[in-house]
């Protein structure tokens, strides 16, 4: 049977969630298999080694580099405080000495008689990686993190800024096809996860920032307004280090296009949950998207949920959201996957799934549909 | 071993393209080509499954036996199996390289110029003269987890302090490969060879160090193939190793694995050499671009990194400005709408343009991609920096310095074209027009696609290198580039100089393959083509009153050129090309250039 491999964002209602919690470098894990976490808890840390400063002693006291060891007060391996003196000349007849001071507390950890520089390393830095979401622990990678487990909800957007955030959820709109103005936003969606329909405009996001907002969630938000609040033009969509004080997910693309209406749905079922969200996005071959998640406890799960499979990819049957011009944004019911190429009106050969959108059948290449997976 | 039946393939960050090459009737061609999904990422985690998938569809298309199960069957037996297997890879990011040099325009050129050319992206260039404080470089390097590490400096012989100086903010930093958490970085030192002493004491505990010939050993010399070869043999010893289903890859393969772009360097520095002409390749893809010259013998590629149609799609936005793309936009358009939906092409990157507004557009922004991807590469490609040159008196009155660019584009011959938006546009005279567009050829140039990117596999199959298969591989690939790989174009004609509207910049007197002799006269904003198939027609090309042709201002050119599938192109329009800012003006032009080669159908706006 004909089918396609275009896999698309998942809107599910009730899963099994899956994350990885990992060091920058090897450390340590402070939590063990089966602990139940909170999304504040630190579940590993480490000490990232300490900033490195350079300095050429042998330049600084105008001698030869080979003769730096003469010069030297404090040996590798010492330990500095800033302004400590480390190096001195013998000076003429003991006067007009010059000397070098440390401009770092740290460790002195190599003196070089090649170049005459010698190496100050500051204290390591420590790191701290919290469980983001409510869970357990199914999993310890020693010395380097976990996988939490949680049974909830998990959308994902199509493209986000600012990293990871939480809060709890507020619908703003009536219906998906509303916007967020800035007018609705005030100073009781402080630390909350807004969510909206169709569009959130530049200056309410701005309002949303201001109000310290936790996150944002909405269907298309512009292109070119991106980079007033990036200070930068998105050249590609790698995202989620941008110190944002609000994260901003939007779940269709880029202009005013209504929410999907089954990530409404589901977000306005479970308005006032706490909810984990992050930004982070990266769209290249290893693809990250942007992220709602809300672990719901025993009690709420209602344990029918179904399995999606999608790498079956689309077929006869599957509902598919239309990705380009013309149609962007639409839902459609497969109809027909034809097997032959088609010719476009660009006149570009492909190969079309024949798709029924209110009511009518049309031709969309292939690669511009995408699956919606629901459960 | 007489070398019959060949496997390639080449995995793709997103695709794994498979190609089979025969020997039939004496000669070398391209048997059938099949792809499938590349599997380096999770779920499947082990590229070797896209390989089998992309033999499978070969298997299936070409009616013969090749796996044995999980194994490509090997020598060919009868009508079961293929003489030998090669592949080429840039999965999983390619090979991510940092490069560091004590000037930066010397060494540090130089040592980018040899991780570019084994195929690498070059991520940095670290030089004690960048600017940047010892403390900001070391927190450069920590970010960046490159795979490998060529570090060079001085002359050999010289001074050896700021050498060390750079191997000592190495060591510093400690840097750690982007895969693996359990295997050292590995460093190649191509410096002061006086160095290598401190340098291994430096450098020899925190990595993986290889010592080889200094980069640059006098200043008027590059030596780069050392280092190319050593940055190839640590790719299949280091990095391939921790990719996912390598090394499973590697014990398959009947000569190394080589980084596509590599390969593809490879390839057209052979048929620069053997034809002795000056080539320009380019391969553009959905996050980079990739450009390869040969010039005077001279070798270079340069990657834009963020040059490309899908990934990076944006970024040409940014770099290029609206006004720059929307030149090439032959209707009016608001500019608002346009930016959301180039944002929306990043975002879902293996969309296909549906509409021919939507085709217009992607190629308007693929002339961008390509102009400024052509500018980095002209200004990286130049003589060696830092050359004191004897000079004439006449000399000193041309003002010609070291490190002028190489490329001269009266001087190229060949310009090939490759990567989804020009092998598959839907009209070849669309592929002729951005090249030209964009690349704005000068004199003579001939034009060509490369069909299907079968450019790697040809690239690695030419540089096997055991003894008793190197020929004919070579033989081989040189064919199929040849008979299969390239489809020719045609030639473009275009004088360069400015003149007058209607005024006559070129007559050209073509005696065509058929004996019939044709006339055309040229005036100045125009672009005439002429259908003419991929066959000798001599050319006899009169220029018009301060146009150049090739031999000089008002000198006349006899030659012979070949048309092709879209035949030969005169472009009247001048070098530099002025597109008129005035927006009906412009419309009118654009639509003019665009009936003349018949590159759209009618368009509804």
């Amino acid at each position: 049977m004909a089918h396609a491999y275009t896999p698309g964002l998942k809107v599910l209602h009730e899963t099994k969630i899956d994350k990885e919690r990992r060091l920058p470098l090897k450390g340590e894990v402070v939590v063990e298999k089966g602990t139940s976490v909170n999304p504040d808890d630190i579940v590993a840390k480490t000490d990232l080694p300490g900033n490195v400063q350079m300095v050429n002693v042998a330049n600084i006291l105008n001698i030869d580099a080979q003769d730096i060891n003469e010069v030297m007060d404090v040996n590798e391996g010492d330990t500095v405080t800033k302004g400590q003196q480390i190096a001195e000349t013998k000076g003429l007849f003991g006067l007009f000495k010059s000397n070098v001071e440390s401009p770092v507390d740290g460790t002195l950890e190599v003196i070089s008689d090649t170049t005459g520089q010698v190496v100050l390393r500051e204290p390591p830095i420590p790191v701290e990686i919290d469980a983001y979401m409510r869970g357990t622990i199914k999993d310890v990678l020693p010395e380097e993190g976990v996988i939490i487990e949680s049974d909830g909800v998990f959308i994902q957007g199509i493209f986000g800024i600012g990293g990871e955030s939480r809060g709890n959820i507020v619908v703003a709109t009536q219906n998906r096809e509303g916007e967020i103005t800035e007018e609705m936003i005030t100073s009781e969606h402080t630390g909350k996860i807004l969510v909206g329909g169709s569009f959130i405009s530049l200056k309410a996001y701005k309002k949303a920032i201001q109000m310290q907002v936790a996150g944002v969630v909405v269907g298309g938000f512009n292109y070119f307004d991106l980079e007033d609040i990036l200070g930068y033009t998105l050249g590609v969509a790698i995202t989620g280090s941008e110190e944002l004080a609000t994260s901003l997910i939007i779940t269709e693309g880029y202009g005013k296009i209504r929410m999907g209406q089954r990530t409404f749905d589901l977000l306005k079922e479970h308005s006032g949950k706490f909810a984990s969200i992050n930004g982070a996005t990266q769209i290249r071959a290893g693809v990250i998207r942007p992220e709602i998640v809300i672990s719901l406890a025993k009690e709420e799960l209602k344990g029918d949920s179904k399995d999606v499979d999608a790498s079956e990819g689309i077929r006869e049957g599957s509902l598919v959201r239309v990705i380009r011009a013309p149609h962007f944004g639409r839902i459609g019911k497969v109809v027909e996957l034809t097997p032959e190429l088609r010719q476009m009106e660009s006149e570009t050969m492909v190969r079309i799934a024949i798709i029924e959108i209110d009511g009518k059948n049309v031709e969309i290449p292939r690669s511009n549909l995408e699956m919606v997976e629901t459960d | 071993m007489e070398l019959r039946s060949i496997l390639a393939t080449d995995c793709g960050s997103t695709t794994t393209k498979a190609i089979l090459i025969e020997k039939v009737d004496g000669e070398f061609r391209l048997k059938v080509r099949g792809e499938a999904p590349t599997t380096v990422e999770a779920p499947f985690e082990d590229v070797t499954k896209g390989v089998l998938n992309a033999v499978m569809e070969v298997e299936e298309l070409a009616g013969r036996k090749l796996l044995d199960g999980n194994t490509i069957i090997t020598p060919l037996n009868g009508d079961t199996g293929v003489d030998i297997y090669i592949s080429t890879s840039s999965a999983g990011g390619g090979l991510q390289m940092m490069v560091a040099g004590v000037v930066k325009s010397m060494t540090g050129e130089s040592a980018e110029r040899a991780a570019l050319g084994a195929g690498s992206i070059v991520m940095d260039v670290l030089a004690s003269n960048d600017g940047r404080k010892p403390h900001e470089k070391i927190t450069r390097i920590r970010q960046l987890r490159p795979d490998m590490i060529l570090l060079s400096g001085g002359i050999d012989g010289g001074t050896t302090k700021h050498v060390v100086e750079l191997a000592e903010i190495l060591a510093a930093a400690n840097p750690k490969p982007r895969l693996g958490q359990n295997y050292k970085l590995p460093i190649i030192y191509a410096g002061n060879n006086k160095a290598t002493d401190k340098i291994q004491d430096t450098l020899g505990n925190i990595a993986d160090l290889d010592i080889t010939e200094n980069i640059r050993p006098v200043l008027e010399q590059e030596n780069l193939k050392p280092s190319r070869d050593k940055i190839h043999d640590l790719f299949m010893e280091h990095v391939m190793q921790q990719a996912p289903g390598y090394k499973k890859l590697m014990s398959w393969t009947d000569a190394p694995i080589m980084p596509t772009p590599g390969a593809v360097g490879a390839l057209i520095e052979m048929v620069a050499e053997k034809e002795n002409i000056s080539v320009v390749g380019v391969d553009i893809g959905g996050a980079t671009t990739d450009i390869f010259s040969v010039f005077q013998n001279q070798f270079n590629r340069t990657v834009s990194a963020n040059l490309g149609m899908s990934y990076s799609i944006c970024n040409v936005f940014a770099e290029a400005g609206l006004e720059n793309v929307l030149r090439w936009v032959p209707f009016d358009i608001d500019d608002k709408e346009l930016t959301n939906r180039i944002g929306n092409k990043m975002i879902r990157p293996t969309t296909v343009p549906q509409s021919l507004e939507e085709l217009v557009i992607e190629q308007a922004i693929a002339r961008e991609a390509l102009r400024l991807s052509f500018i980095q590469h002209k200004e990286f490609a130049v003589n060696l920096k830092g050359v004191q040159k004897e000079r004439t008196i006449s000399d000193a009155f041309e003002q010609s310095e070291s490190g002028e660019s190489l490329v001269d584009m009266m001087e190229l011959d060949l310009l090939v074209g490759s990567g989804g938006v020009l092998s598959h546009a839907p009209r070849r005279e669309q592929s002729a027009r951005m090249l030209i567009d964009s690349f704005l050829p000068e004199g003579i140039t001939q034009l060509a696609v490369d069909s299907i990117f079968m450019m790697p596999q040809l690239g690695v199959m030419a540089n096997i290198e055991k003894e008793e298969l190197a020929e004919d591989a070579r033989t081989a690939a040189l064919e199929v580039f040849e008979k299969d790989c390239l489809i020719r174009l045609g030639t473009c004609i275009a004088p360069s100089g400015d003149a007058k509207q209607n005024s006559t910049v070129l007559t050209a007197q073509l005696t065509m393959p058929d004996g019939n002799t044709e006339s055309h006269t040229i005036q100045f904003g125009d672009l005439v083509m002429i259908e003419a198939p991929y066959e000798p027609i001599k050319a006899k090309l009169t220029p018009g009153k301060g146009m150049d042709i090739g031999a000089g201002k008002n000198e006349i050119i006899e030659s012979t050129i070949y048309g092709g599938v879209v035949g030969i192109i005169f472009d009247g329009r001048g070098r530099p090309l002025n597109i008129s800012t005035d927006s009906e003006q412009r419309i009118s032009d654009l639509s003019k250039w665009s009936k003349a080669l018949n590159e759209y159908p009618k368009l509804k706006v």
